[in-house]
This record gives C-alpha cells, structure tokens and sequence, in this order.
C-alpha cells in the first residue's frame, strides 16, 4: 500500500508545522511597566500555590527513605534527609501482599487501559464520518447515559447478575468506556483530513485500515491523553474493588491496600497474617507506610511527563469547546 | 422494505439519502466498530435502568428481579420518614454549596495569576505541577491530608512540639465542610484552570490595547475585557456544578465517612451505598439512588434554563 505512506506523508506536510516554542511572551507595549508590589506579591502567591502542591510530596518521599533512627529523631514525618535507606522499600518488596496488589494493579490498568482504548477508538471513528449508517441513533444512544443511569444499586444488581462477584471483568468492563472520551477522540476523527481519507479509499482502503493507518497516526496526541486518562482511572480505581471483590484479600489492586490502611489506621493490609506485622516491628513503620504511597504515585510520575505536553497542544481545549 | 437501488454505491461521494440496506452495506464496518461500545452501554448502562424497578420491590436476591414482591412506593414511604436520609440529603446540599462558594473562584483566579506571567517556561512549569494531584486517586490525596493534618501528622507535630495543643482537622465535624473543600481545592483546582486559560487565550488582545490607549488600567481592563471574556465559560461551569449539585464526590467522603462519622459526611451517594449494598437493602437504596438522580435531571434541566435567561448557551443551545 505504497500510496497510504504517500498520503501520510502528505498528511505530515498538510499538519501545521510544530510552533517553535518562544521562551517568553514580549510584554505589549501598550501595557504599564510592572510595578514591584505587584509581581512581589504575583511571586508570593504562585510560590505558596506550587509549595502546598510539591512540600507534601517531598515530605513522603524523604519520609520513605528515612532511617528509623531519623524518624525517631524527628518524632514522625521526617521534612529532611537524615540518614537515607531504602529498608522500607526492601520491605516492602518482600511482602507477598504488596507484591501482589502490585501485579494486580499493572494487569488491571494494562488489560484494562487497552480494551478500553480499543473499544473507545473504534467506536470514535465509527460514529465519526459523517451521514453514516445510523450514526445520529447511535450517537444519541451514547449521550443519554451522559445524563440518565441507573445508578449504583441496579448497576451491581447487574454484574452480580451476570455473576461478575469476585471475577476480575467486573473490574473492568462495567466502567470501560468514558462517553465522554468517545466524544473527544470522535471530534478529533472528524477534523481528520477527509481528502486524505478520500484518497485512500480510491486506492481501496477499507475503514479498518484508513483508521489503523491513517487516522491513528495523525492522532497521536489525543491518543495518549486519552489512554492516560483510562489508565489512571484504573490504577486508581477502588470503589469497584469494594463492590465487587471486598473479601478476596489476594485479588486487592495496591489503591485498595492503601485504603484498608488508610480506614483502619495502622492495621496494614486487611488480613492478620500478612507478613507486615513482623515487618512493622522491624523496621520504621512510618517509612514502610510512605513506601507504600510512593510505590502508588511512581507508575503516574513516570507516565505524566510523556503525556502531559501534549495538554498543552490544545488537545483538552479543544474537546472541550467541540 | 422499499426496493434498493441495483447499483453499487460510490464509496467516494456520499449522497445525502440512498436506501437504508445500501447505506447499511456501505457502512457496515463503520457500524461494526461501534458494536464494542455499543454492547457495553446497553449491558452496564441501560439494562440497569430497567433496575430501577426494584426501588418499587421488596428486592430478594434469592428471587431476583423478576419474583421479587412489588412493593410500590414503600420504599420512597420510608426514605421520606428516615431521619437519616434527610440528614444525607441536608449534608450532600450544605457541601455542596460550600464547595462552590470556596472551591468555585479558585480556578478563575488562578488562571487570570497564571495568565498574567510572562515567561513561557515558567507558566509551563507551574501547569505542570498544578495539574498533578487531579490524576491522585482520592485513597492517595486523603492519605497524604492525613499524614499532613491528622492527629499524628507534620501539622500537630509542629504544635505539639511548640506547645500549642493539637488540633486534629481530619476527625472534626465541625470543620469537615472546610476540610473537604480544602481537599478538593488542593486536587482539583490545578486541573480546573485549563478551561479558563483556553478562554482567556481566544480574548482578542486588540481589545486590550485599545482599551489601554483609551486610559484604562490594569483592574479596569480585567473587569471590562477579561471577566466579559469569561463570562461563557463561567456560566457554563456554574450551569455544571448547580446541575450536579447532588453530587459531591463519592470516594471522598466514603473513605472519611468513619473518621468523622456518618451524621456529619453521609451525603446521598454513601447512603444509598451503605443503606443499599452494605446492609443488603437493595430496594431502599436503589430508592434513595432513583430520587437523587430525578432530582439532578431537574437541576440539569433547570441550571440551562437559568444559563439561556443569562443569554449564554449552557450545557446545550436552545
């Protein structure tokens, strides 16, 4: 399909090229010089805005890494280095329920992420060349649940029903798709070039592979968003967890060990003989608590950098308006 | 049906009307990637509704959905007398309007302080880390105010090691309204201003330098041009929050509700939980569930009639 790479190639020229990003904004000329007091107190604010966002980060991470001796010193959360560790982290990895709320957390948000992107992407492009068969019905049908549902109750009525209790798809399937995401990614199909389309439906392209080839890669940007988005909704997700799965301590995704921890004080992970009981007599249980919340917050920190410029690429705004 | 055209649709142009079987052949791959989604939202999203018929049972487990005895408004009977769902629904409206009182500014100001930096790299930096706790489960941000303001953590430290007594935020009801709105002002106000730094990019700047030429200062150009050019992004998001004003956040005040206790942070959607799935009295809490979404229908409803008599647009246009 030598014409497809053609047109994409084309496509690539036809996209605006990439704005080189200017260091800083010129003040207008038009505008009044700053005055001191003013950015003094600009300054101040956005200081006090981003400290409250990173101190307690920091705070958990040094917390995490800290010798019992420095938590002991500092009587709890230790505010700097003082003897660093990674004990607690050590710890940590050796505990079966850890490691295993660990795996079940990467499993869930990568099975999970990719049947929703999957289905999500289909769906986006299937409802988005217009005057399609149907595609008005189909795209009311989507809306609806926008603004009516049944609610909880008949919802888990539902998966239980279709006996999901306990089974890892009840994890995933009841809340795979965001109409909403559909929506973003369907009004970014829809600006797709339709010459481009056109063009590789001449060449005899079916809608299977115009997608795959074409509206796919000229995507990419909202692409990613989106999957961050279902990924963090799974990784993050606990609520299911306690609707569907409450008792089977083996099956817990890591929010859900966090959670037991966080509701029932110190009482580490649900059960009696998790192994953390000894643990909390060996080591800081204070870093072995941190430990855990870093190990829930480095999959996103990872992640987030890679995704989070293409924010500013309008790919948010511009759903939102459309 | 009716007869079909013989020839072969031109995939190329598509025509307004042809025959339904030949559109449906012309689109079937189309209509086919859908499917996916389309099962999904008929399997956990419409069939429930039909769920919402055990809010008129005495829902069994053992006999289903469909031997359930038929209780009529029983249920709805007993919501109304239940002294603890008025406190539900009393809490959900109380938070809910000190959370748009405390939270809803917030996100503006911030974007008009974050606007009004110059240097690219910075605005970058300082986007970057606001948006970060919005992607925080509600388990990671409420263990991190713990560990923060909780009876153990930096804050009461810091008190009790300069003598000053202790003051545990995280188990007082009397300021949990404060607490929580605190709570989503630190995780979702980072993530609110990108709607209004999209707005306040598509402000023509012409406008400000004529405004400027004409003597206008800084606080009357905000209040003459920039609030003006907010004002369809505003009403819209108050439009938002009035029409899910019964909705305050579940995990949230379900992860808090035993540190504070119920009669304090039980809001509609942890009654409905706790009375429905919990206790295993599935009719009386697919009751409270139905009653909170007619209401929202309503307030939805109502919120863009209020938005069109403002002249805006709203949720949609009319």
């Amino acid at each position: 399909m030598l014409t497809i790479e053609r047109t994409l190639e084309a496509a690539d020229t036809l996209a605006p090229q990439a704005v080189r990003r200017k260091k800083r904004n010129p003040r207008p000329a038009w505008e009044e010089p700053p005055t001191v007091g003013g950015e003094a107190v600009k300054g101040l604010t956005l200081g006090v805005v981003l400290l409250v966002m990173v101190v307690p980060l920091w705070i958990i991470v040094v917390t995490s890494l800290s010798t019992q001796g420095a938590v002991n010193r500092a009587g709890g959360l230790v505010l700097w280095p003082d003897g660093v560790t990674f004990e607690a982290y050590r710890v940590m990895l050796e505990d079966t329920t850890v490691r295993t709320a660990l795996l079940v957390s990467l499993g869930i948000t990568a099975i999970g992420t990719l049947v929703s992107m999957a289905v999500s992407v289909m769906c986006a492009y299937g409802l988005s060349r217009s005057r399609s068969f149907a595609h008005r019905f189909l795209l009311t049908l989507l809306i609806v649940t926008m603004f009516v549902n049944g609610g909880l109750i008949p919802t888990f009525l539902v998966v239980t029903g279709l006996g999901g209790y306990g089974q890892w798809w009840s994890l995933i399937l009841p809340s795979a798709i965001s109409v909403f995401n559909i929506l973003i990614l369907r009004s970014f199909y829809s600006s797709t070039s339709a010459d481009l389309i056109e063009a590789a439906r001449i060449d005899g392209a079916g809608d299977w592979r115009i997608l795959w080839s074409i509206v796919l890669p000229t995507s990419r940007a909202v692409t990613a968003v989106m999957a961050l988005f279902y990924g963090v909704g799974y990784w993050n997700s606990f609520f299911n967890v306690m609707l569907y799965m409450p008792t089977d301590s083996e099956k817990w995704p890591l929010q859900y060990v966090l959670y037991t921890y966080v509701n029932r004080g110190n009482g580490m992970p649900g059960s009696v003989n998790s192994g953390f009981g000894t643990a909390f007599s060996q080591t800081a249980p204070l870093s072995l608590q941190m430990a855990v919340v870093v190990l829930t917050l480095v999959p996103l920190l990872i992640v987030y950098p890679f995704v989070q410029k293409h924010f500013r690429t309008g790919v948010l705004t511009g759903a939102i308006k459309g | 049906m009716t007869t079909a055209t013989p020839t072969r649709p031109d995939r190329g142009t598509r025509p307004a009307r042809q025959s339904w079987r030949v559109r449906l052949r012309r689109d079937r791959s189309l209509v086919l990637m859908t499917l996916p989604a389309v099962v999904l939202l008929l399997v956990f999203n419409y069939v429930p509704l039909f769920g919402l018929v055990t809010a008129f049972q005495e829902y069994d487990p053992l006999a289903g959905i469909w031997y359930s005895t038929w209780a009529g408004l029983d249920q709805f009977q007993r919501l109304f007398g239940d002294a603890n769902f008025w406190n539900a629904v009393q809490n959900t409206l109380y938070l809910s309007f000190v959370q748009l009182v405390l939270f809803f500014p917030v996100p503006i100001a911030l974007a008009l302080l974050l606007n009004s930096v110059l240097s690219l790299r910075i605005r970058n930096f300082i986007q970057s880390v606001v948006y970060l706790p919005h992607f925080f489960s509600w388990v990671l941000a409420i263990t991190i105010f713990q560990q923060m303001l909780g009876g153990a953590g930096a804050l009461n430290h810091f008190l009790r090691n300069n003598d000053v007594g202790t003051w545990d935020v995280m188990t007082n009801p009397d300021t949990f309204a404060l607490l929580v709105s605190a709570q989503v002002i630190w995780k979702e106000a980072g993530w609110g201003i990108i709607v209004f730094l999209a707005a306040l990019a598509a402000i023509n700047t012409d406008l400000y330098e004529a405004a400027a030429a004409d003597g206008a200062g800084r606080w009357r150009r905000l209040w003459h041009i920039t609030l003006p050019g907010l004002r369809g992004v505003i009403v819209l998001m108050l439009v938002l929050r009035l029409g899910n004003a019964l909705t305050v956040g579940f995990e949230q005040f379900l992860i808090q509700r035993n540190a504070v206790g119920y009669d304090t942070a039980d809001v509609l959607d942890t009654f409905s939980f706790y009375y429905g799935i919990a206790t295993g009295d599935y009719s009386y809490g697919a009751a409270a569930g139905l009653f909170k979404s007619v209401i929202s229908l309503l307030l939805i409803w109502g919120a863009n009639k209020l938005a069109h008599a403002f002249g805006e647009d709203g949720l949609y246009r009319r």
